[in-house]
């Protein structure tokens, strides 16, 4: 087991506890960066869609896990910075600019939303946020003139500075792109974590009570978790409609607000590491499956529901023998080899808790 | 200038008049109890003070500030802090990010700088962190400093309640309850921290305890109420001795 000693204040305050973890983390940014030179096409194009999915987790993530306020309309807000990044640009903006500028509309927009939201709390703010992803589809269809309505939209190639990213011919371009957006995010919620605003979150999250006891005004700290949650979420939403090369609609359904829910339950609410770790079983399920139906003989004929009927299955089994996720899981498994042979089954029992979200009220 | 005065409060929950027409003055750097029978309104003093509950009538100033013009969260800007009787910690966070939401009334960081941990945050967590660490020291939890506080037990949860309260510097606690489930040795260790606390870093207490053994121990003053209103009010012992005091603890002799 390896044991830290803390010398200063600082210490507490690092990206990476010890040498160790950061050399860890090192590798997998080395690994991740030679992925275009390792992978053929087809499984740049399935890792880029993963960290896509990831970058939605982390904006999810950041309002349920870190705030306790569960959104099911996070499909919206997907829609949201896809549609607005590709306006933007369609109005002569460059890349640069649109693409935050998108994360930034959305975040706002997000806000706006939280207004009415954020007096709403646990099942009650769920149902008031599938609202806004059912009016989604709607409001996409009825301002046609921008939004393309039910044809949709193609997003134009990516030009940063006369460089030119073209999701289909050039994967690992857009691999870089999806990459570089994935680790800001990551840092900008990691910073946002050491500092007095992620504790606000927390504290938000676990008692509204002792929280404005203590200083911190709820509705503003609701509706800064819902702006930020929304900007991250945008970007991630920008970045599916140049991976799916075209969007309308329907696009991003109730379906993909239900997903990003699960993905971060089954990765571990709370955590970084469970936004990546939910991402890469959602967007890696379906490859599975159809790879294993291959196997037992299948005709090549997709199954109807199979996926969703998997995917309920594994979300099932994971709240009812692993709340924490597979991310908890992993801290366990971790901590048995750490301490091997002294781990006893005992040590976890009394944070065998749900992560409590929201009381209901 | 009292440091807390309360004159005439009065709230009424539907037809039940939970406090009626209450008044007393806390002075700077006294130790003041309020004791009194289950739902003489103690509790609901105290979330009066925190604006939690908007009185029918009163008024409630601190510091000669008006404290029914602020907002409930403005209250610990003032320099109010609060423990809960029922514990209410951030239960999935540690000891320390606990403490630390104790200093979220010092924060100065804009949230763009937090978002890139822009070198004023990383200056302004030093302070914070020196500060709690400060606390930490005082309450003897450096055993507990990286722990979750679901895996707590009741006792430490408690302690930590009173440090958090403490991490944000006020100038009046408000301890609903300190001793409440604690056993004897940590009674006694809760009551010397009251008497540092006051003596040492120049806080004013208010609390609400049913542990006579404390209140006449650490206060310096005691109110005692019943159904809302005042019945007595002076030093622990002529409070004791009040008959009216007796009389609703145990109710009038039948002898």
């Amino acid at each position: 087991m390896r044991i830290q000693f803390k010398t200063s204040y600082d210490h507490d305050m690092r990206l990476f506890p010890d040498a160790w973890t950061a050399c860890v983390y090192g590798a997998l940014m080395v690994v991740m960066v030679l992925l275009p030179v390792l992978l053929d096409e087809f499984f740049l194009g399935e890792i880029t869609n993963v960290l896509i999915w990831a970058i939605g987790g982390l904006g999810l993530m950041l309002l349920t896990g870190q705030s306790g306020q569960a959104s099911l309309g996070h499909a919206a807000f997907l829609a949201m910075g896809c549609y607005s990044n590709t306006i933007l640009i369609e109005q002569g903006l460059p890349f640069v600019i649109a693409f935050p500028l998108a994360g930034v509309l959305t975040g706002l927009f997000g806000m706006v939303i939280a207004i009415p939201a954020i007096r709403l709390h646990g099942i009650y703010l769920a149902m008031a946020t599938i609202a806004v992803s059912v009016l989604a589809d709607d409001v996409i269809v009825l301002l046609e003139p921008w939004t393309g309505g039910v044809s949709g939209k193609f997003p134009e190639p990516i030009v940063i500075f006369g460089f030119e990213i073209e999701r289909w011919s050039q994967p690992g371009r857009f691999y870089y792109l999806v990459l570089a957006v994935t680790v800001i995010s990551t840092l900008f919620y990691r910073n946002l974590l050491r500092a007095p605003m992620g504790r606000a979150f927390a504290a938000v999250r676990d008692s509204e009570v002792s929280a404005t006891a203590l200083g911190v005004h709820i509705p503003r700290t609701k509706a800064i978790a819902f702006g930020l949650s929304c900007m991250i979420t945008g970007w991630a939403g920008a970045l599916m409609g140049y991976h799916a090369g075209t969007f309308n609609n329907e696009t991003f359904s109730l379906v993909i607000s239900i997903t990003l829910l699960m993905m971060i339950v089954i990765g571990g609410l709370g955590s970084i590491h469970g936004a990546f770790l939910g991402a890469a079983v959602v967007a890696f399920l379906p490859q599975a499956l159809s790879m294993t139906t291959d196997l037992f003989g299948g005709s090549g004929v997709a199954i109807p529901g199979l996926e969703t009927g998997v995917f309920g299955l594994i979300l099932i089994l994971f709240i009812l023998f692993e709340p924490t996720g597979i991310y908890g899981r992993w801290l366990k498994i971790r901590t048995w080899f750490e301490l091997f042979p002294f781990a006893r089954k005992a040590m976890f029992r009394r944070q065998k808790s749900y992560l409590k979200t929201e009381r209901l009220r | 200038m009292s440091l807390l005065e309360i004159r005439n409060a009065t709230l009424k929950f539907g037809g039940v008049v939970a406090v009626n027409d209450l008044s007393f003055a806390i002075e700077e750097g006294e130790v003041y109890a309020i004791v009194g029978p289950n739902g003489a309104g103690k509790s609901t003093v105290f979330n009066m003070i925190s604006r939690f509950y908007a009185p029918f009538a009163g008024q409630f100033r601190f510091d000669g500030q008006d404290l029914l013009t602020v907002r409930p969260d403005q209250v610990a800007n003032l320099g109010i802090a609060r423990t809960f009787q029922n514990i209410e910690l951030f239960d999935q966070a540690t000891v320390l990010q606990n403490l630390l939401v104790g200093r979220h009334r010092h924060r100065q960081s804009t949230l763009l700088e937090e978002l890139f941990f822009a070198p004023r945050v990383r200056a302004e967590e030093r302070r914070h962190r020196h500060a709690v660490e400060e606390v930490i020291e005082f309450l003897d939890l450096q055993a507990y400093r990286d722990k979750r506080i679901a895996g707590l037990p009741y006792g430490i949860r408690k302690v930590v309640e009173l440090g958090r309260a403490l991490a944000s510097g006020p100038r009046l606690l408000l301890l609903d309850e300190p001793a409440s489930g604690l056993s004897v040795e940590e009674t006694q260790d809760m009551r010397w921290w009251i008497d540092d606390i006051r003596r040492q870093m120049g806080i004013t207490v208010l609390m609400v305890e049913h542990d006579m053994g404390l209140v006449s121990g650490v206060c310096d003053r005691v109110l005692a109420l019943a159904d809302g209103a005042r019945l007595a009010e002076g030093t622990p012992a002529e409070v004791q001795s009040d008959p009216r005091v007796i009389e609703a603890y145990l109710g009038t002799g039948a002898v």
